[in-house]
């Protein structure tokens, strides 16, 4: 393993130098496949943070607490990462070059747009009737929806190796989490 | 006759010495300090025998100052200068401190001062003159490191101090300013509701989900937390840094003012009917009524009867404001109140009956109060502060903390842009790129906020920066990468770079609310003579005991690895940084100590990393010979 030498004269900040060489899956011993093991991924995690996590090296030089910071900075991202199904997806297919252009490319079967309008209706409608049982249906819908799409998404990354339909999926499992992210604000509106 | 001692090679002949550090919880009401003896985690009291510190100050007319018991009993006779519950107004500004006309204080509106210290936090005038509540906070800082000190018998390595979990991090930074202020190390800044877990979780060796309810003097946080084989994971945190016990009291005193009718009262009666009301609170806990009998100055006399039932009803929304911040951390956490396996009470509100009740209701359980909930929060801060600073430990435990509130930076329009959303393990680093609004701007201003609001307005300032020198090119084209960086203590850095051209501005965020190294400076120099020789001595001391830490940090780090990890030439040019300390250790230039430190931890930079490196593929490998042999 191989870290980047950080600058001595102001070695401060590990974002603006640092390019660690290997990806997350290498960092975290892990096939680079969408099917992950999360308990090994957990495990990965908790004994990588027990090397080098700041509380281990607060009582050591300033260089070693900085680098501790970075590498534990760099660990928590990886396992956060991987632990997220989008974001696992997003980045597998960054490392095979894909970008899943999200911000850009709107895209998006006809069915899906109709559905997802249909879905924000229902959650403005359940706003203004204060109704939580609603949002409940809304939640629970959205999260099977997100169910299905993830296990899409892992035939098309794992077994189809087609990046064009995965990236399509990602997008739309980003519309999912926007809503969900929605549904929350929704349900502590209704609770204040 | 005595054994000549031989040590085990490559082992420093020294014996290892206990590292003095202790905890301090840096209450609202009350403050505390412990430390780990003999293993086991203990409050140290004062000389009477007593371990809480009431967290109140007074400044008195010939400069000396008053902390504790003492301050406490005079407060309703000079209340403008007796300071209580000053945890509220740390990195706040005048605006952010409610009901401020119920207070007996003279506040100074900082941006009037025009001094330039501690440009927008709020300010009191005392007798002594203008403090801030970082300074008053390291008077009762500087009592609970002297009796420490005294209690331990040297001088402390460093100190955990905590701090409210929902905590800002301009009142985080205040905090961190006020232990320094104190003369105290900081090891870390640590979560309350999280101290209280390591208390907790170590004393019962618990597993599973754990949620933390922690309701102080004047702050609220709620934090779950998943405890598992020696990591204490938490998920998610939520709270109110502006509600408390102190709130419960506000409402007692209203009612009697409104029962009384009493109109506008002077600070020596305000107090003195706060005071009152706090006494009622506590006797409600045991009793189903109380009398509040009170002699204002004019000579009139308050006499009233309160009954638990107008209390809990005058109280019922300041519990409210409690329950949904925690329904709002188990959604943040993905979990159902059936899958908390228990919940731990925290914090000297917490023995209100109505409190329980609520808890109780809420999560289908009684809760856990084995701990005594005053003491619990230093306890665990003990614990934390023992090994962190490098004192063995039989338990080695991981401790992964979030930060509480989102962090963003404002876009246009006033929007506010996460960068960070609340509930991120730290420490953590997120860039996102941004660019240029107008044909040929070679300036971006950069503001960084805290807080889950969508507008700008709504969110806590926390700094404002310049990125000058972008070349001059189209609207959009610019590409600058804007980085936050969170530390384990929860603060924030923030570095901003023009990708095409390399133009940077780097900023450790000081927000609006904090001081600047040189008003730290100056408030350390602001002593008179007595006081300036002594923190000359201290920070002589201080370098020392870093030096000596850092010399045998580095001593042993050679002895393990220097021969493994560096050729002849650097293991010379190590030794010889550490000759060129230990020349200047023993002198009086405290600036020359400092800058052979620096030096040595220059020179030592390859070698940490050799030995990070290490430490990461070891961890890697024993997990990697069986999966390598397939």
């Amino acid at each position: 393993m191989d870290v980047e030498r950080a600058s001595r004269s102001d070695g401060f900040f590990l974002m603006k130098s640092l390019d660690f060489q290997q990806d997350f899956f290498q960092l975290f011993e892990l096939p680079p496949r969408f099917a992950i093991d999360s308990a090994a991924l957990d495990q990965r995690y908790r004994d990588l943070q027990s090397q080098v996590h700041p509380d281990k090296f607060s009582h050591l030089s300033e260089s070693e607490q900085r680098l501790s910071m970075q590498w534990s900075t760099r660990i928590n991202e990886g396992y956060q990462t991987l632990r997220s199904p989008l974001v696992r997806g997003r980045y597998l297919l960054s490392l095979q070059g894909v970008d899943t252009q999200e911000e850009t490319n709107t895209s998006m079967p006809l069915d899906f747009l109709m559905q997802q309008m249909e879905w924000r209706e229902a959650l403005q409608a359940a706003l203004e009737a204060k109704n939580m049982d609603a949002l409940d249906v809304l939640s629970d819908n959205n999260r099977k929806e997100t169910k299905l799409l993830q296990q899409q998404l892992g035939v098309q990354l794992d077994d189809a190796h087609d990046t064009v339909a995965a990236a399509g999926s990602v997008r739309k499992l980003r519309f999912l989490e926007k809503l969900a992210e929605e549904i929350s604000s929704a349900y502590d509106e209704l609770d204040s | 006759m005595a054994l000549l001692q031989i040590s085990e090679p490559g082992l420093s002949a020294a014996p290892h010495q206990h590292r003095l550090a202790v905890g301090i919880d840096l209450g609202t009401t009350n403050s505390l300090v412990a430390t780990v003896r003999n293993g086991i985690s203990v409050v140290l009291n004062d000389e009477d025998g007593v371990a809480l510190l009431p967290s109140v100050v007074r400044y008195q007319t010939d400069g000396a100052v008053q902390v504790g018991i003492a301050a406490q009993v005079v407060q309703s006779e000079d209340p403008q200068n007796t300071i209580v519950s000053v945890k509220r107004f740390m990195g706040r500004g005048l605006k952010d401190v409610g009901e401020v006309i119920d207070l007996p204080y003279r506040f100074v509106d900082p941006a009037s001062t025009g001094s330039g210290q501690a440009l927008g936090m709020v300010q009191l005038r005392t007798v002594a003159g203008v403090k801030s509540p970082v300074e008053i906070s390291a008077e009762i800082l500087k009592v609970l490191r002297d009796r420490a000190e005294r209690s331990l018998g040297g001088d402390l390595v460093g100190a955990v101090i905590t701090v409210p979990a929902y905590f800002d991090d301009a009142q985080r930074q205040a905090t961190k300013d006020a232990a320094k202020l104190a003369g105290l190390n900081v090891l870390r800044l640590l979560n309350e509701p999280t101290a209280a877990a390591i208390a907790y979780g170590l004393d019962n060796a618990s597993e599973g989900v754990y949620a933390v309810y922690d309701l102080g003097g004047g702050t609220f946080d709620i934090s779950i937390l998943r405890l598992s084989k020696g990591v204490f994971e938490v998920l998610a945190t939520n709270g109110d840094s502006a509600l408390g016990g102190d709130d419960f009291d506000q409402r007692i005193y209203c009612w009697v003012l409104e029962k009384a009718q009493l109109s506008q009262l002077g600070a020596h009666d305000t107090r003195l009917l706060l005071t009152h009301a706090r006494a009622a609170k506590e006797q409600l806990t045991e009793h189903a009524q109380t009398q509040i009998t009170a002699l204002l100055s004019n000579g009139e006399l308050v006499d009233v009867t309160l009954t638990r039932d107008a209390f809990y009803d005058m109280t019922q929304n300041l519990l409210t404001r409690t329950l949904q911040p925690t329904r709002r951390a188990l959604r943040d956490a993905k979990l159902n109140v059936d899958e908390v396996k228990g919940v731990v009470m925290v914090g000297g509100s917490t023995r209100m009956p109505q409190v329980q009740r609520a808890v109780t209701e809420l999560f289908n359980q009684t809760p856990l109060t084995n701990l005594d909930p005053d003491k619990v929060v230093a306890l665990g801060a003990a614990i934390q502060a023992n090994v962190l600073a490098g004192n063995r430990s039989a338990d080695d435990w991981l401790l992964l903390d979030v930060i509480p509130l989102s962090l963003g930076i404002e876009t246009m329009g006033g929007l506010t842009e996460k960068i960070i959303p609340r509930n991120t393990t730290i420490p953590s680093a997120r860039a996102q790129e941004f660019t240029t609004y107008k044909d040929g701007q070679t300036a971006m201003s950069i503001h960084v906020v805290q807080g889950e609001r969508e507008l700008v307005v709504d969110c806590r300032s926390l700094a404002k920066f310049e990125l000058r020198g972008i070349p001059a090119m189209v609207a959009g084209s610019a590409r600058i990468r804007v980085t936050y960086q969170v530390d384990a203590d929860g603060l924030l850095s923030v570095s901003a770079r023009e990708m095409t051209s390399g133009v940077e501005s780097v900023v450790t965020i000081k927000p609006s609310y904090g001081l600047s190294e040189g008003d730290i400076t100056r408030m350390l120099q602001d002593g008179n003579q007595h006081a300036r020789d002594d923190m000359q001595a201290r920070a002589l001391r201080e370098q020392q005991t870093e030096a000596g830490q850092l010399l045998e940090a580095v001593e042993n780090a050679l002895q393990q690895d220097g021969a493994a990890l560096l050729d002849d030439a650097s293991q010379a040019h190590i030794r010889s940084s550490m000759d060129a300390l230990r020349d200047v250790l023993n002198g009086n230039d405290h600036l020359a100590i400092k800058r052979a430190v620096e030096a040595l931890n220059q020179a030592t930079v390859i070698f940490a990393q050799a030995r990070m490196d290490r430490s990461v593929s070891h961890a890697l490998k024993g997990h990697n010979m069986s999966e390598l042999e397939n």
